[in-house]
């Protein structure tokens, strides 16, 4: 199956194209993931200009069509509302049109599954030995991260579980519920945007942003399940800015 | 078979999709938001984009549903790009390409203003050229020279100076008491009472083709706490059809005025505020005085709404202008000459 992913949740606008092959040899086995073609822009301010293009060159790089796609994953945050919309909607849209499912992924489970493939492959076999847990921190602004915790994969999963978050703080609140948490190793840009409050966490220099690829591996299963997928509900974890208005002013002194 | 254009709209409070074939609307779907910001007196632009990502789909697929069509049916793909709310018009913007890019057919972004004059022909057939637009809503009050929709950008001749008409009736409706948004009640509440208070005309007779409403909305709120100073009731419907009055009074003759000074015979109003019952009727009497032939579409197809982008995307088509690339940025401040 082909299959569309993207990620907007950062500064990072991520489109890749994948291919899924469903399970063929045995109970156990997992849908096989190819990556065909893939884009990453890094600007925050221009998610909404580059991401309908960035679809089309990795189309046109795999020599697909927009027929062609069995599925659309998407990462539902949590990341700076305007740009998080802009990939949502487009997901949302290409489901729409072309009549295909559209998956949600919390793009920090993306980033904590590709942390803990990192982790694997520098000390493999650790996922068995009692590691520790592990945590993901991006960007919110005004001085905040969001952040998650993760327990290792266990013998069922590849992926790491989610145990607290996803959730919005100021880096030093997050910081204490990690060490409670007994995170042992911290990723993505909100780990080095506050390297102070994260001191006591080496944060390691990857991953830096969700990986579409990630997004995939985590909904692989489901997109053979033929089952529909969970509505699409962005993770915004702030309500919106607004002040309810006072009593008319009196415009004469 | 005339292509199908799907427009899509979403610069302030209402997620809208339009379905139009050669100049026919086969629906107009849409989703306001504007119940959720009632309680805050005025469109929270957060609470706005909010909107419109949960609306779009089921907005997208309604109209298709309305129409008697399918994704695969639709030819074109047309979007308000600016000016309006930066956050509320990227989630249309963004749907817009998805869509478009989906579909394998060209995407044509189109400005709020001059989807607002397009509405018309869906109900009136082609406009002439030249003619003139007065459009008056709830962010926008001007006065627009359209030379000719498909081909040529529209001109300013000029527009409010401070606040637009509709933010006026709804402001003026907030110190009287009166719910948001503001026009529908203070239309309502002008029938019972009688225009005898002179309110000013701001920029009335100045020579220019601009409007102000912050003087009128002070000049209100002044009047009617000096009534309530001396303890005295406040004759609301009066106040009501005495403001209703001045802001038809200054539309109407400045929209007037240029079609003479232009030599232009057809004037369409359109935007929200053109929904005002006064507005209507003085802007009538005015244009049948001079000779001039008035063109006011239904009260649905003036407020925001997704047929009359698809409207202009059609003329664009039929006219086989240039498609707009995937890189379409939304503009808040989107000026006409794009
Ligand atoms: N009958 C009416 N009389 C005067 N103003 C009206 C009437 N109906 C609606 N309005 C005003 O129109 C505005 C909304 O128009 P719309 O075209 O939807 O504007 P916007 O571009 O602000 O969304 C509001 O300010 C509202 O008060």
């Amino acid at each position: 199956m082909l299959v569309l992913a993207l990620d907007t949740s950062t500064a990072a606008c991520s489109v890749a194209l994948v291919g899924v092959d469903a399970a063929v040899s045995g109970p156990g086995s997992r849908p096989v993931i190819t990556a065909l073609a893939g884009r990453v822009t890094v600007d925050a301010r221009r998610h909404g200009e580059v991401l309908a293009p960035s679809i089309a060159a990795v189309l046109a790089e795999a020599g697909a069509r927009p027929a062609d796609l069995g599925a659309v994953v998407v990462g539902t945050g949590p990341g700076p509302f305007t740009s998080l919309r802009v990939g949502m909607v487009t997901g949302a849209a290409i489901g729409a049109a072309r009549g295909i499912p559209v998956h949600g992924v919390c793009s920090l489970d993306a980033l904590a599954g590709d942390a803990a493939a990192l982790l694997e492959a520098e000390r493999p076999g650790s996922r068995d030995a009692g590691r520790s847990a592990l945590a993901v921190a991006t960007d919110a602004r005004r001085r905040e991260v969001y952040w998650a915790a993760y327990r290792p994969a266990t013998g069922g999963s590849d992926e790491p579980e989610r145990i607290i978050g996803p959730a919005v703080d100021r880096p030093p609140d997050a910081a204490a519920r990690m060490r409670e948490a007994q995170v042992g190793s911290l990723f993505g840009p909100g780990a080095t945007l506050y390297a102070e409050a994260f001191a006591g966490f080496r944060p390691p220099p990857r991953p830096v942003f969700p990986s579409p690829a990630a997004l995939v591996r985590i909904v692989a299963a489901a997109l053979f399940d033929g089952g529909a997928p969970a509505p699409l509900v962005p993770l915004y974890l702030r309500r919106p800015d607004a002040a309810l208005p006072s009593a008319p002013k009196a415009v004469t002194a | 078979m005339s292509p199908v254009v799907l427009g899509i709209e979403t610069s302030c409070d209402e997620t809208g999709v339009g379905i139009v074939r050669d100049g026919v609307l086969l629906a107009d779907a849409i989703a306001s938001s504007v119940d959720q910001h009632a309680r805050y007196g005025g469109v929270v632009p957060e609470v706005a984009a909010r909107a419109h990502l949960e609306a779009m789909v089921p907005t997208l697929d309604r109209a298709l549903a309305d129409a008697r069509l399918r994704p695969a049916d639709v030819d074109a793909v047309a979007v308000t790009a600016g000016p309006g709310l930066a956050g509320a018009l990227l989630v249309g913007v963004a749907a817009a390409k998805a869509y478009a890019l989906a579909l394998g057919v060209p995407l044509y972004g189109v400005h709020h203003l001059e989807a607002h004059v397009a509405v018309d022909t869906l109900e009136h057939g082609p406009l002439p050229r030249p003619a003139m637009a007065l459009l008056v809503s709830g962010g926008h009050s001007s006065l627009l020279a359209v030379p000719d929709l498909a081909r040529e950008p529209v001109v300013s001749l000029g527009a409010t100076v401070d606040d637009a008409a509709g933010e006026a009736f709804d402001k003026v409706a907030r110190l009287l008491g009166l719910p948001f948004p503001g026009g529908p009640p203070i239309d309502r509440l002008a029938r019972e009472g009688a225009a005898t208070i002179p309110f000013p005309r701001g920029k009335a007779g100045d020579g220019t083709y601009d409007f102000s409403f912050s003087g009128l909305k002070t000049a209100v709120a002044r009047w009617v706490e000096a009534r309530r100073a001396a303890g005295e009731p406040v004759p609301v419907a009066d106040v009501a059809a005495s403001f209703q009055e001045a802001v038809a009074d200054v539309l109407t003759a400045k929209a007037v005025t240029a079609c003479r000074e232009r030599g232009i015979d057809t004037l369409v109003v359109g935007g929200g505020v053109a929904a005002n019952s006064r507005l209507r009727a003085l802007a009538a009497a005015r244009c049948e005085a001079a000779g001039i032939t008035l063109r006011v579409p239904r009260p649905g197809l003036c407020t925001d709404n997704g047929a009359m982008v698809a409207a202009l995307g059609g003329l664009r088509v039929a006219a086989g202008a240039p498609a707009s690339e995937l890189d379409l940025a939304a503009s808040s401040s989107l000026p006409l000459s794009a």
